[in-house]
């Protein structure tokens, strides 16, 4: 049952060949057996889950079941589930229980879905390895001393390892893609602005996005459906209707103009990665695409643009964790000054911190125009590169990250050597535009990772074109030897 | 660019964040390491170039001035590790 995607057990539950609270129970004990060995999961909601399962079956028999009615998932722990802790794989947030449902979490629930739990993060989102979480790093299950990548290495990893069909995460320099591709899942993050904001614990707000991860890219539309939609309680969700974004996955891919950055394969790359990716790219053309040759050419200001513009949105936005309200605070403050300095400086870790301090150097007097306005500036330049492209393109491709999955501790002694983990997915956020991470292949037995990018608001003919890979090719189908 | 730790102690007090004086070497150092990558940024040309701050250039969103949510005060007061009479308690700030 573990083995199955989010379809088939849509599908085996409406043919009562098992019910919800089978398979519910069933990845519960699976998490209980082997999440040790991976520690994905920051909280298990077990109680809460079978009483939704129990309920989903009542609705599936009565016939009156919404489109993921009975299926189990979970959520990253940025997403605020209403009296259940959300910890933002932080101490600042350790004894957080909200008061409030995530819009996300609210449309699942409204889908019917079961929710498992909650999933390990790097700490506010801050990293690629999942290694700064306050509750221990996250393994990958196809190799336990490696990272899964981040920051929602716990959901590619629950996913990875069978214990849950799909999961909630976020995106913001590459924070779902690039740990799908560590962990040979497929993971999307869509056009900025699709899905709702709220509730989802922000880090940097003009490039956030939650999308899901799951085995395939059915799986994703499937979800992504649920997850997109117009909410005015974000005032930068776009104002759109919901879409199915599962109508287009058996569109034809022939004559479909891939475009293949140069600036992507270059220095930097694993050979393997990229012959991996070629390979793949060829498998397109067999299908009936054409490859065309294109220039990026900010391409390189990307990773420097996002790390003067991210952690400025970082500093403003993680200034609400003061101690007063919620959260950690510290113990016997002397004044208010102590309050604030010894409650921040206790309850966030060490990457948090030196972005709230890069961000505050950005954003200061005498260095706004410099930095932050230089950025912003800069962040239009790598914008009207995809603008020029897609003139010519339907969609783009490269490799998702520079390397497979590295040893845990591997790139902890130079912060920037973690954030040219970045180096291709970071480009997709600055311009808001939709972007995927799908299995093809393996590099050095590990999973490789194909990064797809599509034009605004077009993740229908994303997905399709992801969809018809797995068609022709089975790399999404390998299981993690740790998962059997 | 190398950060002083005058600078990174600057930076601490408008951020609010205790940093203890064995780390601030360290701290400096890696904001520098980060700011040595920013500075590639300095490298382009920009001139006549509209900052862009969000990915569609959209506008803030306005909507009638109604009340549309119910008053939760006492919830939200629950998650406060120091409340009193609907307020939030802190230390005294005014001698």
């Amino acid at each position: 049952m573990h083995q199955l995607t989010i379809a088939e057990i849509i599908r085996g539950l409406r043919d009562k060949q098992f019910s919800s609270v089978e398979i519910t129970s069933h990845l519960l004990e699976r998490i209980q057996q082997l999440d040790s060995q991976f520690n994905s999961f920051i909280t298990v909601t077990g109680d809460q889950a079978i009483r939704a399962a129990a309920a989903a079956d009542a609705r599936l028999a009565q016939g009156d079941a919404p489109a993921l009615c009975g299926v189990p998932i979970a959520h990253k722990d940025i997403f605020t589930t209403n009296g259940v802790r959300t910890s933002c794989g932080s101490k600042m947030l350790d004894n957080f229980i909200p008061p409030y449902d995530a819009t996300v979490v609210d449309n699942f629930q409204q889908a019917g879905a079961v929710s498992l739990g909650k999933t390990n993060m790097d700490e506010f989102a801050m990293g690629s390895s999942n290694e700064s979480s306050y509750y221990g790093p996250v393994k990958n299950p196809w190799d336990p001393e490696r990272i899964p990548g981040g920051s929602s290495g716990g959901s590619a990893a629950a996913v990875a390892a069978q214990l849950v069909p799909g999961t909630t995460a976020t995106d913001t320099g590459g924070s779902i893609r690039q740990p799908a591709a560590m962990t040979g899942t497929t993971g999307l993050k869509p056009t900025y602005g699709r899905v709702s904001r709220w509730g989802m614990i922000a880090f940097a707000s003009s490039l956030d996005q939650g999308g899901p991860i799951a085995r395939t890219a059915e799986d994703a539309a499937l979800m992504l459906s649920v997850m997109a939609g117009p909410d005015k309680k974000d005032s930068t969700c776009l104002d759109r209707p919901a879409e199915d974004f599962t109508a287009r996955l058996n569109d034809s891919i022939q004559g479909l103009k891939i475009g293949v950055p140069s600036e992507y394969f270059g220095e930097g790359l694993d050979s393997e990665v990229g012959a991996r990716v070629q390979e793949a790219l060829k498998e397109y053309e067999k299908l009936g695409a054409e490859l065309v040759e294109i220039n990026l050419p900010h391409s390189k200001l990307a990773v420097p643009a996002y790390y003067v513009i991210a952690p400025a949105e970082a500093s403003a936005n993680l200034s609400r964790f003061d101690g007063v309200r919620y959260g950690y605070r510290c113990e016997n403050p002397a004044d208010l000054r102590d309050l604030y300095m010894r409650s921040r400086g206790e309850g966030f870790g060490e990457e948090v911190k030196r972005r709230i301090l890069v961000g505050s150097y950005a954003l200061s007097a005498g260095y706004y125009d410099a930095y932050y306005n230089k950025a912003q500036q800069v962040r239009r330049l790598i914008k009207q590169d995809f603008v020029d492209a897609f003139q010519s393109v339907d969609v783009i491709m490269g490799p998702t990250a520079p390397n497979p999955a590295f040893k845990l501790g591997e790139k902890n002694a130079d912060p920037v050597a973690m954030y040219l983990e970045d180096i291709y997915t970071i480009a997709t956020n600055l311009a808001g535009l939709p972007g995927m991470s799908i299995p093809c292949g393996f590099a050095h037995g590990l999973p490789v990772g194909l990064q797809l990018i599509g034009n605004y608001l077009d993740e229908a003919r994303m997905l399709n074109v992801a969809h018809q890979f797995q068609q022709a090719s089975d790399w999404h189908q390998q299981t993690a030897p740790a998962a059997e | 660019m190398a950060v002083d730790a005058q600078t990174v102690e600057k930076l601490a007090e408008l951020a609010r964040i205790a940093i203890s004086e064995e780390t601030i070497d360290e701290v400096s150092s890696r904001l520098g390491d980060v700011l040595q990558l920013v500075d590639q940024l300095q490298a382009v040309n920009t001139d006549g170039v509209e900052p862009m701050a969000h990915p569609l250039d959209e506008v803030q969103v306005l909507r009638k001035d109604e009340v549309t949510e119910p008053n939760r005060r006492d919830e939200f007061l629950a998650l406060a590790p120091q409340t009193e009479a609907g307020l939030y308690l802190v230390p005294k700030v005014i001698d």
